[in-house]
């Protein structure tokens, strides 16, 4: 088990090395940086500090090295913006990101889990269509379009919730309901096909043929067993959640690193570009690591905890 | 006897085989061709040109008559009809996400069969890139390149490709591979078939059916992409003109003129629920090895 993680771990770091090559790559191909960066009317002189300042005038080789050695460190050059370090704005702006795709991530399990094992339970039946009715509307929605009618209705309309900033506990709701909400619906449809698998599965059937009830089958068996393939969904889903925190995070004004990546782009502020698409490479890769190394950790069939304790497999 | 088969369901293959459309699958795939129709037809379409200003008649409300002309969907900020629009946004929004998913399908299916035919290092390395890919949201992706590249339309058609190619190379791959192993093929190149009559003659159409399933559930996340980019204003530029843009646009007069954005919100939510609904539907009757989710 160990020689696996470290293959997947030696994995992971390969992918976050390419993920910078490319971006290294592609800023090269956009042309020159010094004429990206300097405005047009910048003196001859000043863009040749600048290049010395910057390592341009070096060979292509060693700059890409000295490029990953900076972006290890978490190095990327001041913001144009604010002058501050790049990667500071970055961790500044990371927690609101993650505050608000946790919630949205809470929401979702709250309403989704039970919404896809309620329609599983009454299969082919009317509360199995309205539940999976829903949840298609659900993810259909864009969350621009979902945000600005969540806006129109309790912000213009009710005046009930502030859609704008991020100051309290109330700012907090409209963003993360719009996050949250899609993502209800794609949980709701996949608990839904995986509970559905799970109470076909012979064991089960055996639970309901000894008169144990639905519910407690559910929880008893089908739960534990569907663990698993819910947390590769939910794995897989970060990418969904942080792409949906940019559109999200500017609709509602919320500080965190979608917005400041748009904001970054608009400007070309591109230190700060790069160090917001470093770190959110880290987290996906990251993020899916954890989930492979939770998944033998739980899963006895792949040696994990249960087998190192002695349990039956 | 009879408790034990509360839980018998019909096998998936005979379920869905035999499935024919539902009304609100017909209903979604008139609504597709309808929105093909106007992207097609835009120019007999719409009443006035989208471009056309009226500054006396700004942020009128639906069904408002100003100029001899009905505002069906009413004007935006700069007193422009706000169906007119529309129905060149959906012309742009359309093209932009049928190229891309074209670009995208094309340049996936290719390393797919690149890298299943030829395998050893060269399947590593395409596999090492898609894991990559998967690794950063491509709406992330297109934004860091619009940041570099600056914006342009040819760019931005590429980079709406980028949602799921990836999907489409490690799709054709593994069903490549398998395909590989089976006696047809094996006998084929056994009689001395090349590599591009076994490919283009047998593999492909053996694929096909899964590719334009793949294509149709792949297609609602590129016009998102393309709304969303627009939407941010990174996308489409004026005087062009996108739903995405339009909804972008209005946002900003929510407060007095709710229509600008909510229809051109709704047509991108109904694109793609329909092809949603659509998608789902094709996938249950073309493929049904492929698992559902």
């Amino acid at each position: 088990m160990l020689r696996f993680l470290a293959l997947r771990l030696l994995r992971a770091l390969l992918t976050v090395t390419i993920c910078v090559s490319a971006v290294f790559v592609a800023l090269r191909l956009a042309g020159d940086p010094a004429d990206i960066m300097l405005s047009i009317d910048t003196p001859p002189e000043v863009r040749a500090h600048y290049r010395e300042l910057w390592g341009l005038d070096r060979p292509l080789a060693e700059q890409y090295l000295r490029y990953v050695a900076s972006a290890v460190r978490g190095d990327f050059g001041l913001s144009f913006a604010d002058e501050r370090p790049a990667f500071a704005a970055v961790t500044e702006a990371l927690p609101k990101t993650f505050l608000l795709g946790a919630s949205a991530l809470m929401l979702a399990l709250l309403v989704g889990m039970p919404l896809g094992m309620l329609a599983a339970l009454r299969h082919n039946r009317a509360a199995d269509r309205l539940a999976m009715a829903t949840a298609v509307l659900g993810y259909a929605i864009p969350v621009f379009f979902l945000g600005i009618l969540l806006i129109l209705l309790f912000a213009l309309k009710l005046r009930v919730l502030p859609s704008a900033g991020s100051e309290s506990l109330r700012h907090l709701i409209l963003p993360s309901v719009t996050l949250g909400l899609p993502l209800a619906g794609r949980l709701a449809r996949f608990a839904r096909t995986a509970t559905l698998e799970v109470l076909g599965k012979p064991y089960i059937r055996a639970a309901r043929g000894r008169g144990v009830m639905p519910l407690a089958v559910i929880v008893r068996h089908a739960l534990p067993n569907a663990a698993v393939p819910l947390l590769m969904f939910i794995g897989l889903e970060i990418g969904h959640i942080l792409a949906g925190s940019a559109v999200v995070e500017t609709i509602f004004a919320w500080p965190g690193i979608g917005r400041l990546l748009v904001d970054s782009v608009a400007t070309r502020d591109l230190a700060v570009v790069q160090a917001v698409i470093f770190t959110v490479t880290v987290i996906m890769v990251g993020a899916n690591l954890l989930v492979d190394v939770v998944h033998i950790l739980i899963d006895p069939r792949l040696g994990g905890f249960a087998r190192a304790k002695g349990k039956p497999a | 006897m009879t408790t034990v088969d509360i839980h018998a369901r019909p096998a998936p293959a005979a379920r869905s085989r035999g499935r024919a459309m539902s009304p609100v699958v017909r209903l979604s795939a008139c609504f597709l061709l309808a929105v093909v129709l106007v992207a097609l037809l835009a120019d007999w379409l719409a009443p006035l040109p989208y471009t056309a200003q009226n500054l006396a008649a700004r942020l009128k409300p639906p069904l408002t008559e100003a100029g001899g002309i009905v505002h069906w969907l009413g004007t935006d900020q700069l007193g422009r009809d706000i169906l007119s629009r529309m129905i060149f946004a959906v012309r742009t929004s359309i093209l932009i996400a049928v190229m891309g998913t074209l670009i995208g399908a094309i340049f996936g299916t290719l390393l797919g069969f690149v890298a299943a035919r030829m395998r050893g290092s060269v399947d590593q390395a395409i596999m090492m890139v898609v894991d990559a890919q998967a690794a950063i949201p491509a709406l992330f992706l297109a934004l860091t390149m619009l940041a570099f590249f600056g914006n342009n339309i040819v760019l931005f058609i590429v980079l709406v490709s980028i949602d799921g190619w990836d999907r489409y190379t490690r799709l054709v791959r593994g069903l490549v591979v398998s395909e590989q192993q089976s006696d047809y093929i094996n006998a084929i190149e056994a009689l001395g078939a090349g590599s591009s009559r076994v490919i283009l003659s047998h593999l492909l159409p053996n694929i096909a059916a899964a590719l334009v399933v793949q294509a149709t559930l792949n297609f609602p996340g590129t016009i998102l992409l393309e709304t969303s980019l627009s939407f941010l204003g990174l996308g489409v530029q004026p005087p062009g003109t996108s739903l995405g843009l339009m909804l972008g646009e209005g946002r900003r007069y929510l407060l007095n003129a709710w229509w600008i954005a909510v229809f051109p919100g709704l047509a991108i939510f109904l694109t793609t629920l329909s092809m949603s609904l659509f998608g789902d539907w094709l996938r249950d009757r073309f493929d049904p090895t492929s698992d559902r989710h």
